[in-house]
């Protein structure tokens, strides 16, 4: 795996996640945004309190017979009041001389005409104080008056506090419904990526087709190139069953005169080592012959069940049709084939079903010592429909089904018989492309092999 | 300070117990020899080992039955009351001596000590339910609202149609100077901090109050520096009317004394609010929030009759829609030297006119 954890987990899962971070970074930026604003806003409140209230206390300031004369106005204390429960201290003083007020109280240093402000302890807590200057004529000399303001910053860091919970329950909701809205969409948007990976996932093994739904812009090139994909691979397929087929066929013609020349020889020789030869080349050019209409047969069942057609089919004339084709061979070893109907029916491609059944009839005939019997039952229960066909021959012995359904592999008790081991390969494969399947037993009464062609009903 | 009022008023309490008091007396004094001066006290001995001690504006005589339901529904706490003013309350909490709960009728002083880091915050059920009016900043509690009222003998008023006003009053008393010359009292200013504190609280409401200064001061109004003192007089008859009189304490003396009535005002009121708190140095804040907690519920009018007006009931004894003296940092203004100078000195010049 050459990624790390996070190439792991899905888009759906990292898209969220992205965008979960995103919002909370957003909300956080907020929330500390509001909560600053805040914070400042309550600030100035109470430094435009402190301002006004001291500027009417220096409204009071006057010179009477040479001395400084003041009148706290009540309302510059009663506003103070009026915002929240604050403690306050001040201070009126002439140069070092203090007039009024807390004498230690020491605010930011005054300049005539404008208030200054400063954040700074006084006694055990914390102070918002303001200082400003008043010019006063007191016997014709003009006198620097500072007025000083101070209050505690309680009712200020309650307000803030309160507007900053506020905001960040504001953001914690802001953030809940962006990350529901974000997987919303994140799981809207990657839906059509799920439906098309649904939809090839539950094609079939050879179902080739391109896609034909459309999705969103950005997956089309992804559609596209699966269909160009899937048009090689089934290109590349076709050319390699017409290759195989073609093959098949090219060998064949030329074994046909192979075989009937040995056949013109044969006759023609006298001595029996030359004849035996020749017997031996006319059997080694049956079984090529024979493995090539094989490879043919299933080269077609591949090409035939890539693109099954779904007709109702009549089992036992299917049978009858089958049995009557191959009784000719059947008699050259003196075999009876046996029929016992009953009515059947089931679905599917007729010429697919008729190459099974006679690949597994061809094989129980080849099997089948001379003068017995090759029985063809048609079945019909349970929802299946059933083709049996029994012979007297030697039975599959020891190898199991799987084993002899394999391409290629013969059963162990073939010596002496041509045989390519395709038959029951190309059998199986046909029940399997009909949802059906082949059954492999031996025969219940005394020897003999039993196969089982088995198909849902219809 | 008023000492032969004081005087009389610890002959009063003394006499009836001297002997078990003798001892708390010399306990007294000798803590009293620190930096204030103390008018009464009385301890009361609880089972356990700890003593809440109170330091209070309120006399013993009507402030005992609320100690005594409150040492029988704690009876563990021992209580040490010393009854002083509300001056020196103020003076000894800023020297630093070491109360568990401060009660003054002086609003204003209480504000200055709670404002200046006199106190400490203090929060319960009980406190939050106060009303906004009644608490400051959970360190100062309102637990009594007590109205400014005026107080008459109705014999010297025989025939005078009673004033509805202020405006009425100054026209009736300046229409018989004859009738009222030296029969006015009031407080006097330098020694009464209540007096000092309705005074500038009505200055600053109602302009009649200069005008009724000056006709009073030609009058040659008596002064006094306590309330019962004053109620005194007009039940004797020496005076026939006393102005700004602390309402609970006439209203409980009305039944006694034949002739006194209260005179109705409708144009204004003060309402002073009598207030707590749990001083800074306090040792045992625990005991001293049980007590406040029982002090504010009946102040609120739960449980028992309260023994001073509560809360509640100030709507009814003042037909004021100016409620009762702002707790706020506005109570410093008139606290402030020059501005005391400047009121005490127009005062002056308005009474000796």
């Amino acid at each position: 795996m050459s990624g790390g954890v996070s190439e792991r987990w899905s888009i759906a899962r990292r898209l969220t996640l992205f965008l979960a971070a995103m919002v909370a970074i957003l909300a956080l930026v907020s929330w500390y945004m509001v909560t600053s604003f805040a914070r400042e806003a309550a600030g100035r409140t109470q430094d435009n309190i402190l301002a006004a209230s001291a500027t009417s206390i220096a409204e009071t300031l006057r010179s009477e017979g040479g001395e400084i004369r003041l009148e706290l106005p009540y309302s510059a204390f009663s506003m103070l009041g009026a915002l929240s429960e604050d403690r306050v201290f001040y201070r009126v003083a002439v140069g070092d001389e203090v007039l009024t007020g807390y004498g230690d109280l020491e605010g930011p240093e005054a300049t005539s005409g404008e208030a200054r402000f400063a954040t700074l302890p006084y006694r055990d807590v914390t102070v918002r104080a303001v200082s400003l200057q008043r010019i006063i004529q007191r016997d014709g000399a003009a006198v620097p008056v500072t007025v000083t303001l101070a209050q505690t910053r309680d009712g200020v860091q309650t307000i803030a506090a309160g507007l900053s919970r506020q905001a960040a329950v504001l953001s914690g909701m802001v953030f809940v419904l962006a990350v529901g809205i974000a997987a919303f969409a994140v799981r809207a948007s990657l839906r059509p990526l799920n439906t098309m990976a649904q939809h090839l996932a539950t094609r079939g093994p050879s179902d080739l087709r391109p896609l034909r739904r459309q999705g969103p812009p950005e997956l089309m090139p992804l559609v596209r190139a699966l269909n160009r994909l899937m048009e090689r691979l089934g290109g590349s397929l076709r050319r390699s069953e017409d290759f195989i087929a073609e093959a098949a066929h090219r060998v064949r013609t030329p074994l046909a005169v192979v075989r009937a020349q040995a056949e013109i020889a044969l006759h023609s020789v006298e001595e029996e080592s030359q004849k035996q030869t020749l017997r031996r080349v006319i059997r080694a050019v049956d079984e090529s012959s024979r493995s090539a209409s094989q490879l043919l047969d299933h080269a077609m069942v591949s090409f035939r069940a890539d693109d099954l057609t779904r007709e109702r089919l009549d089992l036992p004339a299917l049978v009858g049709d089958v049995a009557e084709a191959l009784r000719p061979t059947a008699q050259m070893k003196d075999i009876d084939i046996a029929l016992d109907m009953a009515p059947a029916h089931a679905e599917g491609d007729e010429i697919l079903i008729q190459n099974a059944l006679r690949n597994v009839l061809d094989n129980a005939i080849k099997y089948s010592p001379a003068e017995t019997v090759v029985t063809l039952s048609v079945r019909n229960g349970g929802g299946e429909a059933q083709v049996m066909v029994r012979d007297q021959g030697p039975g599959f012995g020891q190898a199991s089904a799987t084993q002899l359904t394999e391409r290629f592999r013969r059963g162990d008790q073939v010596e002496g018989v041509v045989g390519s081991g395709l038959g029951l390969t190309i059998a199986d494969e046909v029940l399997r492309a009909h949802g059906g399947r082949l059954d492999l037993t031996s025969n219940e009464e005394g020897a003999g092999a039993c196969v089982s062609l088995i198909l849902p009903a219809a | 300070m008023c000492v032969a009022d004081l005087a009389r008023r610890m002959r009063r309490f003394f006499a009836p117990l001297l002997g078990p008091l003798l001892a708390s007396l010399l306990a007294a004094s000798a803590v009293g020899a620190q930096d204030f001066e103390i008018e009464d006290r009385r301890t009361y001995p609880g089972t356990g080992a700890d003593m809440l001690r109170v330091i209070s504006t309120a006399d013993l005589d009507v402030f005992e039955p609320f100690l005594l339901r409150f040492q029988s529904a704690n009876p563990d706490l021992g209580i040490d009351y010393v009854a002083v003013s509300s001056a020196e309350l103020h003076r000894a909490i800023r020297g630093g001596a070491v109360f568990d709960l401060a009660l003054s009728s002086a609003m204003d002083l209480q504000f200055a000590l709670a404002n200046d880091g006199f106190a400490q915050s203090y929060s319960s059920a009980v406190t939050q339910a106060l009303p906004d009016w009644a608490r400051w900043n959970d360190q100062l509690f309102a637990f009594t609202a007590e109205p400014a009222v005026i107080v008459i003998n109705a014999e010297r008023f025989e025939g005078l149609a009673l004033p509805r006003t202020r405006a009425d009053l100054v026209t009736l008393l300046r229409d018989h100077p004859d009738r009222f010359a030296g029969g006015v009292g009031t407080y006097d200013l330098r020694a009464s901090g209540l007096g000092y504190l309705f005074a500038t609280q009505e200055a600053r409401s109602t302009d009649a109050y200069w005008r009724l200064t000056e006709v009073m001061g030609r009058l040659d109004a008596r002064l006094y520096c306590c309330s019962s003192q004053m109620i005194d007089d007009v039940a004797s008859g020496e005076l026939a009317l006393a102005y700004n009189v602390l309402g609970s304490y006439a209203e409980g003396r009305l039944g006694l004394d034949e002739g006194l009535a209260i005179l109705p005002l409708e144009d204004f009121a003060n309402v002073m609010l009598r207030t707590a708190l749990i001083p800074a140095t306090a040792e045992r804040v625990g005991a001293a929030g049980l007590m406040l907690d029982a002090l504010l519920s009946e102040g609120m009018g739960n449980g028992p009759a309260p023994v001073l007006p509560p809360l509640q009931a100030r709507g009814e004894v003042a037909a004021s829609t100016f409620g009762p003296i702002r707790l706020g940092p506005a109570l410093m203004v008139y606290l402030d030297r020059l501005n005391r100078e400047s009121f005490l000195e127009a005062w002056d010049a308005a009474m000796e006119q």
